[in-house]
């Protein structure tokens, strides 16, 4: 089956949801919605036997075959589980969106189209094969994501988050499309497959570390890495099914598939190793320690999600340690590509999880801000059950999936203090020293998130609305992805097996040749380690700073707002914005006038200096054909009409001159017998006269106001530099012919190719077609411009208002 | 501008029809000899502006209740479809195709894809003049 197709099912679904959203309004359109990830993950789940044996699947779609573009799905271990999570978290998500907007206030249709177009962008991501098509995957992401964040768009914060994270990402994946060709230009292909092979060679090529950093500028800058996670926490204004699933589960994986994916053709770098490894880590770090500053309850996840992609970003980094060993089964330095993998299905489970509790606390309380909240652990038991199995597995509990990858997360750290290439056995120390402070911190948050909102005093005085549970089929998602993390838990090497080594297999397929080669036995209880012992004191650390958490959670406060990155975005906007401003309106007079000799200027420019460099200037007059008495009489009509123009002292005259100066240019078509040109001149001149009248009639009339024109030198200069130019072009043009002309070819295939025997008409219609399909689209573009610019425009009452 | 004379108006009912039926000669001679869908087109503008002239706006507009917006629209949509139809068969965007047939009427005559385009052309060309006349000579 060409499963190739599939990626673009929801996206077919989305044509009918607004027509179901008219026509079956009673029934709220997620559940038909529902249908389609539903069905695709059941169909993709189908699938998993393949890849659990390290088989891949590819199926492919000639889309531009003259450019070498396709849609080309592959299916390996890595893409599998990313499909499977897009689908399933999407079915889930929808579930809950069921019930999380209501169907009567809120706009369901734009909604769903948008959420589906973004699932089949994501599925498009993560089983593309072909860079190209990759990267347009990519930036429909983007797009929707901007349109989601910006769903409630009449709430300006919205429209800032929706613009900043549109910008960000966007800015990433432009980079990332640079990435892309210097990559093709140095393995001449797109193909992810084919260049995985040629990364030896590839290393030692200039572009090498261009494309290194700039795929790298895209990946960051979508999963929200340090300094770029910036729009993550302003994306938050997105109704919570969307933060649940884009901004948590899926669309910011995207960065972290990237580099998954692309870690065999960079992997033999050091840069890459650094850059992913330390990076991530920093971006951990920094995530969760300004989680604690935070005061709304989405905010604080967003903060704690940047964080997490940090965590798993830097297990990635780790990685590639492994290629630079020999042996790795016997070696520490297996776990990373492992734990990544593992941490980052736990990680969607219960960040998902907590996303939907978070919704539902604003929901059913109508606040996010904790300061408000408090003691619903008692009204809303169940709810309170699910963040906590949540936010214990975020914080590394046991028995929580989180602790299993939380682990393996601190072994692959402490791998590094033993890795000795690329400076690692100097600043390899560092690794775990910040891996773990950012534990510590994750541990606060995530009791900070559970516990001032369900524990404590109760406030009701401060809730917008009396608090009580969520209704069931909003708990559904939420319940299902805790018992998840639970199970996780407890079948890890299940899950190992399925998910996670076909995927670790694709990451470092130069290491293994089948996923039972990856030599990994999870389980809960390794001996007294390390790793135990720094997991024991981050509980002990953790739990004491929480305790004291009120004494110290002021002294954020003092990081003073105007030197954050956030400063940074917004001067950065709106300098760019002013200085456009302020750049444009150096040149843009407003009179038509300045405008003519920019233009004209620049005509001289380019065609004089075109003959100067080409030496193509040319004089020729043994070709000509005598200058006969009518030619001459045109001739001087047509200056003596161009004259008038000028020196004429009422509109009338000027016009009608101007008309004068068109038909002398037709009679001249005539005597140099090209019919087709003087008619459709003759008509033109006709037409457009009529329609100078028309518009001259309503100029102002302006009592006449004797004055003598200035005469200006530049002016002068442009206008003789114009009639110069091309009395120089058309001579040299006549003069020499570098080619034949394209005539013979005309009056050969006129008849017997186009069927046609007026070669004028024949050209328009059919040789040069594009030509006039273009030619008609502007003109229908004019038409709209007239119109905006007559009926559109404000009146004078109506422009101050709009100014104010 | 309204005008009210009797000479210009008598004339124009005679001529608006000639220039039209030279506005559909011209179109479909263009294939063999001068002419095509943009020349036809502005005659067909020229007829209808002369109707302008020598009646008033509001006058033609009750002869000609035409969208000149949906006409524009239905001209690039037709044009872009005739280039596009090319894809059905297989064969590169813009490909054209003719053929003679013997018709009742008019005999021999040959039948060109081409034709279909031009008439794009034709109503994009008249949509577009017509809707800038009459925007700007409406307006107050």
């Amino acid at each position: 089956m060409s499963f190739v197709f599939l990626i673009f099912l929801p996206l077919l679904a989305a044509l009918f949801i607004p027509l179901l959203f008219k026509k079956l309004g009673k029934v709220h359109t997620g559940w038909f919605v529902l249908i389609v990830p539903v069905a695709l993950f059941i169909y993709y789940a189908s699938l998993l036997p393949t890849t659990i044996d390290g088989g891949n699947l590819v199926s492919e779609f000639q889309w531009i075959p003259s450019l070498d573009i396709a849609f080309v799905a592959y299916i390996d271990g890595l893409s599998l589980l990313f499909t499977l999570l897009i689908t399933g978290i999407g079915a889930l998500v929808v579930l809950y969106s069921i019930f999380y907007l209501d169907k009567h206030r809120e706009q369901l249709h734009n909604f769903y189209v948008y959420l589906l177009m973004f699932m089949t962008a994501m599925l498009g991501i993560v089983q593309s094969d072909h860079l190209i098509t990759l990267y347009l995957f990519w930036e429909l992401t983007s797009i929707s994501s901007f349109l989601l964040i910006g769903y409630w768009y009449t709430r300006d914060r919205s429209r800032f988050g929706a613009l900043k994270s549109m910008m960000i990402t966007v800015f990433g994946g432009l980079m990332m499309l640079g990435g892309f060709v210097l990559l093709s230009i140095m393995g001449n292909t797109y193909s992810i497959r084919e260049l995985i092979p040629q990364a030896p060679e590839m290393v030692s090529h200039d572009f090498f570390i261009w494309a290194l950093v700039l795929v790298l500028l895209g990946a960051f800058t979508k999963s929200a890495q340090f300094p770029f996670y910036i729009w993550l926490p302003d994306a938050m204004e997105a109704p919570t099914p969307v933060s649940a699933y884009l901004h948590s589960a899926t669309m910011v994986k995207a960065g972290l598939y990237l580099v998954a994916r692309l870690t065999p053709v960079f992997v033999i770098s050091g840069t890459w190793m650094w850059l992913v490894a330390g990076v991530g880590l920093f971006t951990m770090f920094w995530g969760s320690f300004f989680a604690l500053k935070q005061k709304d309850l989405k905010g604080i996840l967003a903060f704690s999600t940047v964080s997490q992609l940090g965590l798993i970003m830097s297990l990635l980094g780790a990685s590639a340690a492994g290629y630079h060993v020999d042996n790795i089964a016997e070696t520490t330095f297996k776990y990373a590509g492992f734990a990544a993998i593992f941490h980052l299905i736990n990680h969607a489970v219960f960040k998902g999880s907590l996303f939907m509790i978070a919704g539902i606390v604003d929901h059913e309380t109508g606040t996010r801000d904790i300061r408000k909240l408090g003691g619903l652990m008692s009204l809303m038991p169940i709810s309170f059950t699910v963040a906590m199995i949540g936010a214990f597995s975020m914080a590394g509990l046991p028995p929580f999936g989180g602790f299993l990858s939380k682990e393996m997360f601190l072994t692959a750290m402490l791998s590094l203090t033993e890795f000795d290439l690329f400076s690692m056995d100097v600043w390899g120390v560092l690794f775990p020293i910040v891996a773990w402070l950012g534990s510590v911190f994750t541990f606060i948050y995530s009791f900070y998130f559970v516990f001032h909102t369900f524990a404590g005093k109760h406030k009701p005085d401060q809730l917008p609305k009396p608090a009580h549970e969520a209704p069931i089929g909003m708990l559904i998602s939420p319940v299902f992805l805790a018992l998840l993390v639970v199970v996780i838990f407890f079948i890890p090497n299940l899950v190992g097996d399925w998910l996670v080594k076909p995927a670790v297999m694709a990451i470092q397929p130069f290491l293994y040749s089948s996923p039972g080669e990856v030599d990994i036995h999870v389980s809960a209880w390794h001996g007294f380690n390390t790793e135990l012992f720094m997991t024991l004191g981050i509980f002990a650390v953790g739990g004491l700073m929480y305790w004291t958490l009120r004494k110290w959670q002021k002294s954020y406060d003092r990081f003073p707002d105007s030197v954050s990155l956030n400063a940074l975005y917004d001067n950065l906007m709106f300098l760019s914005d002013s200085g456009a401003n302020r750049f444009s309106m150096l040149y843009m007079t407003g009179f038509i006038r300045s405008y003519l000799v920019y233009m004209f200027s620049f005509v001289i420019f380019i065609l004089l200096g075109t003959l100067y460099l080409a030496e193509a200037f040319a004089f020729d007059v043994s070709n000509l054909a005598p200058v006969g008495f009518y030619e001459i009489v045109i001739l001087v009509a047509l200056i003596g009409s161009t004259l008038t123009i000028l020196f004429s002292k009422s509109r009338l005259t000027a016009i009608i001159a101007l008309g004068a100066v068109g038909y002398s240019v037709a009679l001249f078509f005539v005597i140099f017998r090209a019919p087709d040109l003087a008619l459709t001149q003759l008509v033109i001149e006709t037409i457009s006269v009529a329609l100078f009248l028309l518009a001259f009639y309503h100029l102002p009339q302006i009592s006449r106001k004797e004055e003598r024109m200035r005469f200006r030198f530049g002016n002068a200069l442009v206008a003789l530099g114009v009639g110069i130019t091309m009395t120089l072009v058309a001579l040299s043009a006549h003069s020499q012919k570098a080619l034949p002309s394209i005539s013979e070819f005309y009056k050969e295939t006129v008849y017997s190719e186009a069927g046609g025997g007026n070669i004028v008409n024949v050209i328009l219609v059919d040789y040069r077609g594009f030509d006039t399909l273009f030619e008609i689209a502007v003109l229908g573009i004019a038409g709209i411009g007239i119109i905006t610019m007559i009926k559109l425009r404000l009146t004078k009452k109506e422009g101050q208002h709009e100014n104010k | 501008m309204r005008t009210n004379d009797v000479m210009l108006q008598t004339a124009t009912k005679v001529v608006t029809f000639i220039i039209l039926m030279f506005a559909v000669h011209i179109f479909f001679a263009g294939h063999y000899t001068p002419g095509g869908g943009f020349v036809g087109g502005l005659l067909t503008t020229s007829a209808i502006v002369l109707l302008m002239l020598a009646f008033d706006i509001e006058t033609v507009k009750k002869i000609l209740p035409i969208n000149y917006v949906t006409m524009t629209a239905v001209g690039l949509l037709l044009a872009l479809a005739t280039a596009a139809a090319s894809i059905i068969f297989d064969v590169p965007f813009f490909t054209h195709a003719y053929d003679y047939f013997d018709l009742p009427l008019f005999g021999k005559t040959s039948l060109h894809s081409a034709l279909l385009f031009d008439v794009g052309v034709y109503l994009v060309v008249v949509g577009v003049t017509m809707t800038i006349i009459q925007t700007i000579g409406e307006d107050e």
